[in-house]
């Protein structure tokens, strides 16, 4: 035993000398959270009611996997507005079309005053949505479910057309001069990706391929698209559904020796660096935070003055394209993470 | 308590007179070798997708392929080893994305040079190894639950810890910030012999090789293969079971680690819903590579060519360009070929012997 005890000291000798030798290393003169800190500095006056409304109770359930950047957006729009309306806001999320269901049924229960829902797998919130209608209780949905939205009862609809965003990347992919694209999708078996790539396809007067990744890891996209461009030299143009795969694919064009252009559905903060660059052509938002904002507001001008918005049609938040020109004044809110 | 049987591994000068150690003819103890039915398999999916699809023996084609199997035989390397030793870890995908967040939160929060968010990532991340080999010999329930339990935990964590920290599931990007270009060279893309080549391969090419020498040359390897051939009949002749398993539980958390700062500095963000599912990779392609399930047996150059297999069929499928939607059965399809493949020939091995 007395070797073994030799071995741990070792052990625990080297952990220490690495720990050692990295805090000697010191502090960063650049970047980090103290660069953070500074630009928050500045501003800072957000978060307090601005109506007199009773505090009413608001609840959002979307089909978010865990860890989406994209939800995170909708959410700090909802609860932004919730802030300003003096409105208690409530989230749940999860991405399979039954539990989806029953956290609605759950909110209702809890007697919520308005809910918010996306209709992404339609068939299993149906009964959902329903019976909030039934017990009195306004349902706004959002993001995906444009079709059965007033169907199932809703107020309106806030959201993208999937369809008509791909349009509008086939007919930009057209106005750039690309010959063949491939529209790379994180997600295999999502219906707005299949609908966003058709679109993009409609439009499209070159050729356009799909491609499936797999969208948990990272590396393996990155490798997917190389072995894409390099099995296909033709191909210029690359158009990636969610922001984080926008960089994987930068990575792939410059491995494969690609020319061709990478473009991007979402927006973050190296997207926008990236059209800044010019390391990327376009990007598609569809202004995730709007959702979330509107969705809560239009539920209380509702509650408090009956309003409706859209005439029984949805109220579409995108696409807008965003190119080199607008990216340096965005690049400031999705860094604070509401673009 | 030194004198453990080494069940599987060759090597020491023969004493004559004992028939178990009799010196066998080269082709003879390459056949009893525990990866040439995965060899075999990795041929016959070379040899199929050179023919199937035209651009996949370009070097640059090549590259990528290896580039996509280092990725993944950076943690197959360490989860062989661990079925060898007899145990699973399914929280192995998930920690190479907990070992990237610290690294990048630590730094960034701290506003530290990014070395120092490496350090603090090395000593948590053996430390959450550590806690599962801890777990499993302190607790002695299976491994399935236990590094089940350290998945959702870790799963959990990653994303509540990520969203309090930075206010967004992402991390912030460090690209910035000192140490990072340093950092890169040596976790994301290293210059060699004037090109720049993926870090991944290099890390790949030395575990395999350090894995093999501990598995073959040494007695820790030893200790290895008594654990997981019979964890009672190894403590009866003094192999320290325990702390045998706790290593190798920590060697896993090492290449978490490895694959989590090449994972920052390659995309310098990391997303922290990222990573899970991959935990069955690492095992297929240790599987695949001749590890049985039920430890004892397996070779660490397996779970390389495993990885080689399996980083093949998913990117040949793509330079093959079928079509799409039927990706995930191709690849289902092709994974049960070799693994059968490699069955038949160690079975028929093991008859000529």
């Amino acid at each position: 035993m007395a070797r073994a005890r030799t071995g741990a000291r070792a052990l625990g000798a080297v952990l220490a000398a690495v720990l050692a030798a990295t805090t000697l290393a010191g502090c960063s003169s650049t970047g980090g959270k103290r660069a953070e800190d500074a630009r928050k500095a500045a501003e800072n006056a957000r978060g307090k009611a601005a109506v007199t409304t009773p505090r009413w109770t608001f609840a959002m359930v979307t089909h978010s996997g865990d860890g989406d950047t994209f939800w995170d957006i909708v959410q700090k729009g909802a609860k932004e507005a919730a802030a300003k309306d003096n409105i208690n806001f409530l989230y749940a999320h999860s991405d399979e079309g039954q539990q989806q269901a029953q956290l609605v049924d759950s909110y209702i229960s809890k007697k919520v005053d308005a809910l918010i829902v996306t209709l992404a797998k339609p068939d299993a919130m149906k009964a959902a949505v329903a019976k909030a209608t039934a017990a009195g209780i306004p349902v706004i949905t959002v993001n995906s479910g444009s079709a059965q939205s007033k169907e199932y009862g809703a107020l309106t609809h806030i959201g993208q057309d999937e369809s008509v965003a791909g349009e509008a990347v086939g007919e930009e992919l057209n106005a750039r001069g690309r010959k063949k694209a491939l529209c790379v999708l994180h997600e295999q078996g999502n219906v707005g990706h299949e609908q966003r790539c058709a679109g993009a396809k409609k439009t499209f007067g070159g050729q356009l391929q799909n491609l499936y990744v797999d969208g948990t890891n990272m590396p393996d996209v990155q490798a997917s698209i190389e072995a894409k461009l390099q099995a296909d030299k033709a191909v210029d143009a690359v158009v990636t559904l969610g922001a984080p795969f926008a960089d994987a694919a930068v990575q792939a064009k410059k491995t494969a020796g690609s020319k061709a252009e990478i473009d991007t559905f979402d927006l973050n903060a190296k997207v926008a660096a990236g059209l800044e660059q010019g390391t990327l052509g376009f990007a598609v938002d569809q202004q995730p935070y709007l959702q979330g904002y509107e969705a809560v507001d239009l539920l209380w001008l509702y509650k408090y003055n009956a309003d409706v918005l859209g005439g029984g049609r949805p109220v579409l938040t995108g696409p807008q394209i965003i190119t080199e020109k607008d990216a340096a004044q965005l690049r400031e809110y999705t860094e604070r993470g509401t673009r | 308590m030194s004198q453990a049987a080494p069940p599987a591994a060759p090597g020491g000068a023969p004493p004559a007179g004992d028939e178990r150690l009799l010196r066998t003819s080269l082709p003879r103890r390459l056949m009893g070798r525990p990866e040439l039915g995965s060899v075999v398999g990795a041929v016959a999916v070379f040899v199929f997708f050179s023919i199937v699809a035209d651009s996949f023996l370009q070097p640059s084609s090549l590259n990528t392929v290896l580039y996509a199997a280092s990725t993944l035989g950076v943690m197959a390397v360490p989860v062989a080893l661990l079925m060898i030793g007899g145990e699973f870890d399914l929280s192995a995908g998930v920690m190479v994305t907990s070992s990237a967040l610290i690294s990048s939160m630590f730094s960034y929060q701290m506003t530290a040079n990014v070395w120092v968010g490496v350090g603090v990532s090395l000593l948590v991340t053996l430390a959450i190894g550590a806690f599962n080999g801890f777990m499993l010999t302190r607790t002695k329930l299976p491994s399935f639950i236990i590094t089940l339990g350290t998945f959702l935990m870790l799963t959990g964590l990653n994303l509540g810890f990520t969203k309090l920290i930075s206010g967004t599931v992402s991390t912030k990007s460090i690209a910035d910030m000192e140490g990072f270009s340093s950092a890169r060279t040596v976790f994301a893309e290293t210059p060699l012999f004037g090109a720049t080549v993926k870090s991944t391969i290099l890390w790949w090419a030395v575990l395999v090789a350090l894995a093999t020498w501990i598995l073959l040359r040494t007695r820790f390897g030893n200790w290895i293969f008594a654990v997981g051939g019979g964890a009672d009949a190894a403590r009866a002749v003094g192999v320290p079971v325990k702390r045998t398993k706790i290593f190798l539980y920590m060697g896993v958390a090492f290449a978490a680690w490895v694959s989590g700062q090449h994972l920052l500095f390659s995309f310098d963000v990391v997303q922290s819903g990222e990573g899970v599912g991959n935990e069955l990779t690492y095992i297929i392609a240790a599987v695949i590579g001749g590890c049985l399930i039920t430890g004892g047996y397996g070779s660490a150059i397996g779970s390389a060519v495993g990885a080689f297999i399996f980083g093949m069929t998913s990117k040949g499928i793509v330079y093959a360009e079928w079509n799409p939607d039927w990706f995930k059965f191709f690849l289902g399809a092709m994974l049960l070929l070799a693994t059968l493949l490699n069955a038949w020939v160690r079975k028929r091995a093991e008859a000529t012997r």
